[in-house]
């Protein structure tokens, strides 16, 4: 359970039975869905079907009030305990979420640090990496998202779509197992989303794990390995996009379709 | 024939030739007559005043600047400064203090700050600077040792507490208070998604504050933070009253024996505002060094005059 790497069939993200609401609301009814490692699993789904509260589950950002979620086999949030699972300290949630990338849709850049700032403040302050090694990978990051010339800018001074690039570059800088991306490209001007879209098919292509909630249909139907159609806060369909975008057997499914497309 | 007219009408069409490019035709900046008509007022009035200030008996300047730099009048402006500096460094520590305890998810630490807050904001800072100066009629003994135990060190309460030290502890906690409501404003003030953000790349919420959100709330907290600098140099004018010899005590003994109240007091409101305008500049300073990372133009000239003209091409 704790080495991943001696089971290889073991999924990148699991999660059984988790059940959130706020109040009386329900938002998460149940969801059981598993991730395998190198796949990249679009989740579509009407505002509040609960698509985004279950991505922030992954990393403990939400906590559900019933169920778990599993991440490289280890448990988040949680230990276990005989039959138990026991509510983990603040630092060994924390020390889960460094495996774990995400990337908002408001980009979230520190504004208070320099681009470069921005990459290497988590790899130096909570890993407590050699600032020179740090340094070294975050600039290939920024190449690798085309932005290596704005270093030394600041988030203010950036596009919506170099800002979320450099959200991007700032998440790989952990070096992550998983990648999530909530909706990355829905606070972007409609000519700018183009240049966000290239940097994640490109990472898909490198064998990243990444979870994507989006309203990008056709991003999902060339990208991504699975495709899952969220509703009422349960999969309501999941399967290559090709069969959920072209073909859906849902009758929700096909009415979200119709209206975005 | 008084001039030629700006539009002619044109011949045979029956209406008005286009009126000319906005750009060729000259515009009269609007006047403000009432403008200079209160600036006259002011400085009739401004006149007059300087005219009472200098002709008065009872200001009497020659002995303002006798006593400007008196030995126990710098001695007091001294005490002053070290009350206000002492003030605000333990206003601001415990200000983030309490501040983070307020916002912090533990109820306990969350309902214990409130109170804090609750209490030494309610009571007049009078009050409490008289409570700790007279502790000793409440507590004879302050003792430290294990509780309902055997005590460790003992001292008596009035020697432990001098006046200053009574000073630093009314002045000091009564500014926490204060400073923890800033900082709690100054915190809300940074977007939730920067702690989210911090706290996806596997920081705790400790490190999130101290050195994602605390940073950018700096900039929100510097201007209600410089008020209350003044706040507190004027504020601890009160120590007197627990015979703390600060700026204001100091020239109340020397005009007790002399009786030259008012060029005294001059002296006193003469350094007040000397304090205080440093402290502005300072602040002045410390927002532009804050304001760094947000500029997305170049900032404005600090001259007001020269507010609204391009600055110079470099060459």
């Amino acid at each position: 359970m704790n080495n991943p790497a001696a089971e290889a069939h073991e999924p990148m993200v699991r999660a059984v039975g988790v059940h959130k609401s706020y109040g009386h609301v329900p938002v998460l009814n149940g969801l059981t869905l598993d991730v395998a490692a190198g796949e990249v699993l679009c989740l579509l789904g009407p505002s509040g079907s609960g698509k985004s509260t279950f991505l922030r589950c992954i990393n403990h950002l939400e906590v559900p009030d019933s169920g778990y979620i599993t991440v490289a086999g280890e448990l988040i949030g949680y230990r276990e305990q005989g039959e138990f699972l026991v509510e983990a300290g603040e630092r060994q949630i924390a020390r889960k979420r460094a495996e774990i990338g995400m990337v908002f849709q408001q980009f979230n850049l520190f504004s208070n640090k320099t681009v470069l700032g921005n990459l290497m403040e988590a790899p130096v302050r909570v890993r407590r990496e050699p600032k020179a090694e740090v340094e070294e990978r975050a600039r290939a990051n920024l190449r690798r998202v085309g932005l290596a010339g704005l270093a030394d800018r600041y988030p203010g001074q950036l596009s919506g779509g170099q800002q979320q690039r450099v959200a991007i570059a700032r998440a790989l800088t952990m070096r992550p197992k998983v990648m999530l991306f909530d909706e990355p490209t829905s606070a972007l001007d409609p000519e700018l989303v183009g240049e966000v879209l290239d940097v994640m098919r490109d990472l898909a292509a490198d064998g990243m794990t990444m979870v994507v909630v989006t309203h990008e249909i056709g991003f999902a139907r060339e990208v991504a390995s699975r495709v899952a159609f969220l509703h009422q806060g349960q999969i309501a369909e999941i399967g290559s996009p090709a069969s959920v975008i072209e073909h859906p057997s849902h009758e929700r499914t096909r009415a979200f379709l119709a209206t975005v497309r | 024939m008084a001039g030629k007219p700006l539009q002619a009408p044109a011949a045979g069409t029956g209406r008005d030739v286009a009126v000319q490019p906005p750009g060729e035709r000259k515009i009269r900046p609007r006047r403000h007559p009432w403008r200079w008509a209160g600036v006259a007022v002011l400085a009739i009035l401004a006149a007059m005043l300087a005219h009472s200030f200098a002709s008065d008996q009872a200001f009497d300047w020659g002995v303002v600047g006798q006593y400007m730099t008196a030995g126990p009048v710098l001695d007091g402006l001294l005490t002053t400064i070290e009350l206000t500096a002492i003030t605000m460094a333990i206003g601001i520590a415990g200000g983030v203090l309490i501040a983070a305890m307020r916002l912090s998810p533990n109820p306990v630490l969350s309902r214990v700050a409130w109170f804090y807050v609750w209490l030494l904001r309610s009571v007049p800072l009078l009050v409490q600077l008289l409570f700790w100066y007279n502790l000793g009629a409440l507590y004879p003994r302050l003792s430290f040792g294990v509780p309902f135990g055997p005590t460790l060190v003992s001292a008596g309460s009035n020697t432990l507490i001098s006046p200053f030290a009574a000073a630093i502890l009314g002045l000091g906690l009564h500014e926490v208070a204060y400073m923890a409501e800033i900082f709690r404003g100054g915190i809300l003030s940074v977007p939730h998604g920067q702690t989210e953000a911090a706290l996806s790349l596997g920081m705790t919420r400790r490190v999130a504050l101290f050195r994602i959100v605390l940073p950018q709330a700096v900039r929100v907290v510097i201007p209600p933070t410089g008020s209350e600098v003044i706040n507190v140099v004027k504020g601890s004018a009160l120590v007197s009253v627990i015979t703390l010899t600060d700026l204001l005590y100091s020239v109340q003994k020397i005009y007790a024996e002399n009786y030259l109240v008012i060029p005294l007091l001059l002296v006193a409101v003469i350094w007040y505002l000397i304090l205080t305008s440093l402290l502005s500049a300072g602040q002045y300073l410390l927002e532009r060094r804050f304001g760094r990372s947000l500029a997305r133009t170049p900032r404005a000239d600090w001259r007001p005059w020269r507010r609204g003209i391009p600055p110079r091409e470099a060459s």
